[in-house]
This record gives structure tokens, sequence and C-alpha cells, in this order.
């Protein structure tokens, strides 16, 4: 196993620095500038704006910038924020938490959610819930966050008042409802028609029939046989989900002012703080990676009968 | 006559009631909004010109003078009263000694001193050096060449003088919050950006990046029973969709409207009874670059002023929530004309302007524009059938609203539309159309008009105020006349507020940028 979790983590860094290197030149090359951000007119003068160039060091040639950069990665270093004139760490540390317990959130809605919905539909495969369910997955999937939110808003915090319409409050379960379903919905929808699909497929495999030929009665068919077999491609959909929620939540964290790492991304982008999107994109890619390679050590645990080379 | 005794006592009554309902309540809390963007970029208020980040910039800082928002001019904040000499150029405040920092420090000449200083280091280039500069000695210590301040001189602790280079009123210059000052010891820590210290009516409690800053009142705030309020949360809300359900749900109790939002609410029999509007100093405007041909005539750049429908473009698309520019000055500057008439639609006189110009059958111009809703692609797309009609075609190309100024500082451009900020001091506004001011600095269309810069020139010699705003008046007449720009509208900006606050100014320059300690809240208010 250990030799395992090596190997998959050294599998990792030429994604690493593909993505540090696609991130940084991607930014060097856009147009617009930090400099020249400035909101509704409120520009910098000439003098400044050339002075914090220097100081930013945008007026280094390319490769000096790009070896800078790689030479304060390899010491754990994101760079200074061009906005804040802080550590990119700290800023991202500060916003780590909030938007892991969320995507935590969103996926955990997802899976009791969505799991055992696929599981129902596809043991009364034309049933009414079949049906609803899976009509409800479909629209889950195709729900814009954004519209979503705002209706879950509307609903639970203007209508009933049950609920804060936005906002992080103490990071507690009330603040984090709304915004972990809006952004659950759609893995949830995903895994709900995965699930579907995967335990139809074990459902008429040959051993399932062989198993109850033999006598096995339905329930330990399910638990023991079709369960653990589908279990693989659930598995391998909560991955990419998980790994991918960080990135999605950027919509949902900016609509309920939830203090991730998405709203930091935002700013930044539009401001061109290039060391804050680097550092941010890099973290969000890191989470993807990890989720991603804890999926695979999953795999090995739920059937040993994979390998990898 | 007894009936007539019951109405009085009843109407007494009224108005004593109504006397009552507008004295300050002390406590409660604050919750306003932050609308321009997700997150703050700095509480190091020297580092940042953004506006989002000056709504907690006035609550936790103060600066030499203030925007008074009913006059509509710069007036004395932290000095009690201020000397000018003859010239015009030397300045002596007498300071006020009842101002302390949130460390309980009593602030000084000096820490005036070192802010403008700090704020000169020419090695961070904080935005606050365009307005420091003004003082003699400035640029010296930005460039390096000199430690101190020459123009600065500490008379005692709570008097200090300040030359000027220019014979301008300096209130415009040091009423940012690009020139708060700062306490030195604090600054020096090292975690200001995360823990700042000021000498505003609210001290801070802590900033949940992205979401909200929690500030609570400073005892010893320097005027006597403000801030009313125990504690102001502003809440950092990008979303006017997600703003819009925090207002109605009673979550928040203040909210920047869009147009769209802006019908909503003034449809709303309970919602319109809250809504403060003002006319911001921004221009919105298509500036013409000279070096594409066509433009360079003044009769082609008036035949589109005059071929635009503005009135119904701002009625139809921008719901009315901005007022037609009748000039660039805009409506709160001290040199606006009210006597100006803007261009009339008329097509016909566009396309004999044209025809004049030598362009009987139009042109082709490429128009740079952002997505913005109130003057970005939505409104080309809108005049696009105007100009059509008279024979110019326009080609629009979209980019980010980060890109447009880039683009207009490089010139690399037939037309764009943006938002200027044109204001409050009209002198420094019009000098950007003043022919020594470099593109890059904002004279965009480079324009060049002899007369229009001996006006301005006269405007920046004389002390006497009212005869500058004459020069200015004539200078910015020029300018309408010239047309570097279609003139199109002065933002309207409009803030829905809940009936429980009260206190809120109509701030000219930016209405999110409240002077709090003024603001209360009622017993009604749902904040505990």
């Amino acid at each position: 196993m250990p030799l395992l979790i090596l190997r998959r983590l050294g599998n990792t860094i030429p994604t690493i620095v593909a993505v540090v290197l696609v991130i940084f030149t991607l930014f060097s090359v856009i147009p617009g500038s930090f400099t020249s951000a400035g909101d509704d007119g409120r520009m910098l003068d000439p003098a400044v704006m050339e002075r914090m160039r220097k100081e930013l060091g945008l007026d280094d040639p390319l490769p000096t910038r790009f070896v800078n950069y790689v030479g304060s990665l390899a010491v754990g270093d994101l760079g200074t924020s061009f906005r804040t004139r802080e550590p990119v760490t700290k800023l991202i540390a500060a916003r780590l938490w909030p938007s892991l317990k969320l995507t935590m959130a969103a996926m955990l809605f997802a899976i009791l959610l969505g799991v055992p919905l696929g599981f129902v539909a596809a043991l009364k495969p034309g049933s009414t819930i079949d049906l609803v369910s899976m009509v409800g997955a479909v629209s889950g999937l195709s729900l814009p966050k954004f519209w979503l939110g705002l209706m879950l808003m509307y609903l639970f915090a203007l209508v009933l008042g049950w609920l804060p319409s936005f906002g992080y409050g103490e990071g507690g379960l009330r603040h984090l409802t709304l915004p972990a379903v809006a952004l659950g919905v759609s893995p949830m929808a995903l895994l709900a028609r995965t699930t579907r699909a995967a335990v139809l497929d074990v459902l008429n495999a040959d051993f399932v029939r062989t198993a109850r030929s033999k006598g096995m009665n339905e329930y330990r068919v399910v638990t023991w046989h079709v369960v653990r077999n589908a279990l693989v491609l659930v598995l391998t959909t909560i991955g990419l989900q998980f790994g991918s929620l960080m990135g999605q939540a950027v919509v949902v964290e900016k609509l309920f002012s939830w203090p991730g790492l998405g709203s930091l991304l935002v700013d930044s982008v539009f401001q061109r703080d290039i060391p804050a999107v680097q550092g941010s994109i890099l973290v969000i890619v890191l989470f993807f990676l990890v989720i991603n390679t804890l999926v695979d050590i999953a795999y090995v645990i739920i059937d040993p009968r994979i390998r990898y080379g | 006559m007894k009936k007539l005794a019951v109405m009085a006592t009843a109407l007494a009554l009224v108005l004593g009631a109504g006397a009552e309902a507008q004295t300050p309540r002390k406590g409660g809390t604050i919750r306003m909004t932050a609308p321009y963007g997700a997150s703050l970029s700095s509480l190091d208020i020297h580092t940042t010109p953004r506006a989002q980040d000056e709504i907690v910039g006035k609550a936790l800082h103060r600066t030499l003078y203030n925007w008074d928002t009913v006059a509509n001019k710069p007036v004395l904040e932290l000095a009690r009263e201020v000397a000018v000499s003859g010239d015009g150029f030397v300045h002596t405040y007498k300071l006020r000694d009842d101002a302390f920092f949130h460390n309980g420090r009593r602030m000084t000449a000096d820490d005036i001193i070192w802010s403008y200083t700090r704020v000169m280091d020419g090695s961070k280039g904080y935005p606050g050096a365009r307005n420091v500069r003004l003082i003699k000695g400035a640029i010296d210590v930005e460039k390096g060449q000199a430690k101190e301040i020459a123009g600065l001189r500490k008379i005692d602790d709570f008097t200090l003088e300040m030359t000027i280079t220019e014979r301008v009123d300096p209130g415009f210059y040091f009423m940012g919050g690009t020139t708060s000052i700062l306490p030195r010891e604090e600054v020096e820590k090292g975690t200001f950006a995360s823990n700042p210290v000021g000498l505003g009516p609210f001290k801070f409690v802590e900033h949940v990046p992205g979401s909200r800053v929690v500030l609570t009142r400073w005892e010893k705030f320097y005027k006597p029973g403000q801030p009313y309020a125990d504690r102001l949360i502003i809440l950092i809300m990008g979303e006017a969709a997600a703003r819009d359900v925090a207002f109605r749900s009673k979550e928040i109790d203040t909210s920047i409207l869009g147009p769209a939002q802006y019908v909503a609410y003034q449809a709303d029999p309970e919602l319109k009874k809250h809504i403060l509007e003002v006319a911001e100093v921004f221009t919105r405007n298509m500036g013409m670059n000279p070096a594409f041909k066509p433009f360079s005539d003044k009769r082609v750049r008036q035949a589109i002023n005059h071929a635009i429908d503005t009135d119904l473009i701002i009625k139809r698309l921008v719901k009315d929530k901005a007022y037609r520019a009748t000039s660039w000055l805009p409506m709160a500057s001290p040199a606006y004309d009210k006597t100006m008439k803007p261009y009339a639609f008329d097509p016909e006189k566009a396309k004999k302007l044209l025809a004049e110009a030598g362009y009987k059958d139009g042109f082709e111009f490429e128009w740079t524009t952002s997505q913005n809703e109130s003057w970005g692609l939505p409104i080309v797309e809108a005049v696009i059938p105007y100009l059509s009609r008279v024979g110019i075609k326009v080609k629009p190309k979209l980019v980010e609203a980060a890109v447009l100024t880039e683009t207009a500082m490089k010139g690399d451009f037939q037309a764009y539309i943006i938002s200027n900020l044109t204001g409050p001091d009209s002198l420094a506004t019009l000098k950007c159309y003043h022919s020594k001011t470099p593109r890059t600095a904002c004279n965009y269309t480079s324009f060049n008009n002899p007369e229009f810069d001996k006006l301005l020139d006269e405007a920046g010699q004389t002390s006497d105020m009212a005869r500058r705003n004459d020069l200015l008046k004539k200078a910015n007449a020029i300018l309408y006349e010239e047309a570097p720009v279609w003139f199109f509208n002065y933002n309207k900006a409009v803030m829905a507020y809940q009936p429980w606050l009260h206190g809120l100014q109509a701030n000219a320059t930016e209405l999110t940028h409240q002077y709090v300690e003024n603001l209360w809240v009622d017993e009604t208010s749902p904040a505990k």
C-alpha cells in the first residue's frame, strides 16, 4: 500500500508542473494588468503605475518571472498578492477551511441523497419512484447553480424565513445549508443516475443470476454482490465530482458571500492579481489530485483485484 | 374654536412624535453592504484605491478633509481651522487635539507627516501618491532624493504647516481614503492589513475575507455622542440578486440597486418609500480617437451626438437610473453649468454635419466596450441602429473591464465606451483634457484646444474660487462644443435602505461611502 501511495503521488508531479506552466503562461499573455484594472474610473496615475509595475516585477522578462515563480513555489512560497500585498499562502489559508467545509457538505448531501435514490430507482426500474428520481436527477443536472441558489434563498430565507440567505455566520449549519445544497444538487443528480446505471448493470450480471438461482435471499444478493460491485463506479463518480467541486464552488461562494477560495479567485481574476489567481488555481488542482489519489487507494481496498501498474 | 384647538393639539402631537422619531437612538447594529465585488483588496487603506475598500475605510479611518455631502465641497475633518497665505500656497492647520487612534494614542501633526511620507514611498507605488504629490518636496521623497517632505512642517503637536505647489483647494486632494492618517507604531508591526487601527468612529473587530467586516463603536471618537450604533457590520455582497433577497428578508440594511432592481423597487409601494438617489460624479461617454480620420473632424463627433436618441436609451435601457449628460462635468461639480442643454436628437442635422465633413455615405468604426449593463455592450447595441440611420456602421469589440482602461491609455481604439470619474474637483477633472496631459494620464482622446488650455491655465492661477468656477464653466462649454466624446449620462446611484435606518447621506462622490458616525437604527431594527 505505501508503495501504491508513493507511486500515485509521483504520478501527480507532471500534472502539477503542467498546470503551473499553463496558468503562468495564460496569465502572462492575456490583456489587462493589475495596474490598470481600477474600478469605475479610479485609475492610478502613470507614475504610480510605473512604480507598481517595477515593485511587482511585471517589468521583468517572462522567462525571468517564470524562473522566479517556480523557485518560490519550490520552497512553498506562492508569492505576494498584488492587491493586498500579503503572502498568497496567507490569503489561501484564511479561505481554505470554509471552501473545504462547503465542498464536503455539498458532497455529503450528494452522497446521502444521490446514492440511495439511484439504488432505489434501480431496484424498481420503471416504477413511479424510478421515474420521479430520474426526472429529479436530470433536472438537478440541468439547473444552473446560480439560479438554483437564488431560488433556495428566495424560498428558505425570504418566504419561509427558516435560514439566512447569505453569509458565513460562525460557520455553522444554518449558514452552510443553502450553499451546500446549491452546490450539491448537481453531483447528487449525477450520482443518482450513475448509481442507478451501475446497480442495473450488476443486477443483470451472471454472478447475480447465479446467486439468486442458488437460493440466496434478495437482501443478501443486493448487499453482498450488488453493492460491492456497483460501488467501484459510484466511487469513481464521487471522486471526480468531489475533486471538481471546489472549482465549481466559485459561483455559489460569490452568490452566498461564502468566504472560500472561489470568491478570492473571482476578484483576483477581474483585478489581474496574478499571484493570487495562480495560487488559488494551484490549490484547487492539488485538491482534485489528492481526492483522486484517495479514490484510487479506496478502489484497492474495496476490490483487491484492482492493481495499478 | 374647540375643533381648532383639537386639531392644533393633534398636529403638535404628530410633530412631536416626528421630532422624537428623528432623535438618534444609541445602540444597535448597522448592516451595510459592500457591493463592488466578492472581496476586499486590503484593509491597509493606503494600498488600495478601490471604492469597495473605502466603504470600510470610512468607518475605520479619517482624513485631513472630508466631503460635505450637503454643501458638496470638501471640509476640514482632522483640523479645526486653516489659515491660508496670501499667495494661496501655504496652509497652516490647527489640528484637532481630541482625535484618538483606536489604540488609545492621541493624533498629532507627526502622524499626518508620517502618513503622507509613507504614501510617497516611491518603492511601493501607493495610489495616494498622486494626491500627496501636491505638497512641495513630496516628489523628492517619491524619487528617493529626500527622506522628508519639505512642504510639511510641524509647528507644534497640533499645528501643521503645509506648502503646496499649485493654487488649488487641498481639500480635494486630502479627503480620499488613500491619504488616511494612520498610526506609525501599528503599521510598523507588519500586520496592519489584517489588524487595522485608525481614527474613525468604529474600530476593527474581525474580517472574514469574502464575507464580512465587523466593527465596534470607538468610545473616544472625537464627535461627541457619535457614533450612535454599537456595531457596524459590512457585508461583502457582489451579487445584486442575492442582495435583493437579503434586503427583502431584512437581513441587510442597505443595498445598491442596478437598473432592473430600480424599476422593481419603484413599483413596490413599500420599498419605494426608502430609496436614496444621487447624481454621482461619473460621466459615461464614448471616447473618439482623433487618430482615426473621421473622428478628427469636430462635425463628425457632433453628428454622432445628434444621431443618438440618448434620452430614450436612458429611459428604456438604463431604466432612468442615470441623468442625461449635459456636459463633461457632472451635476455635483462646483463648476457644473445648469444652463447647458444637451445635444438634441436630430438625425437630419447629423446627416448634414456628416455631409459637410465629407462623410455623406457614412463610414465604419470599431467600438471597444465592456459587458457593463449601464455603459457597456447593451448600450452599444442600442446605439448601433441610430448610427446606422445616418450611415455610420459600428463593429463592436468586446473586452474585459480590466482591459478597457489599458486600451484607452494605449490609444489602441477607434472608439470606446467607459464611465469616467469626473469629480468632485472640477479643475482636476478638466485637466484631463489639457493638451499637456498625456494620454496615459487621462487625456484618452488626445484633446488639444489652445483656448481650452488657456482657460484652464488661468483657472489654475487664480485663488478666487468664483472666478475659477466661471473659467472652468467656459472651458467645460468648449469641451462640449468640441465633443471629443458622445456625452451619454451621469450615473444615478440608488440605494435602498430599511425604514429603521436613519442618517444616510447622499454622497455624490460615491453613495456607498457613508460617514457612518451619522447613521443610527431605531428600535424596529431586527438586528441585535
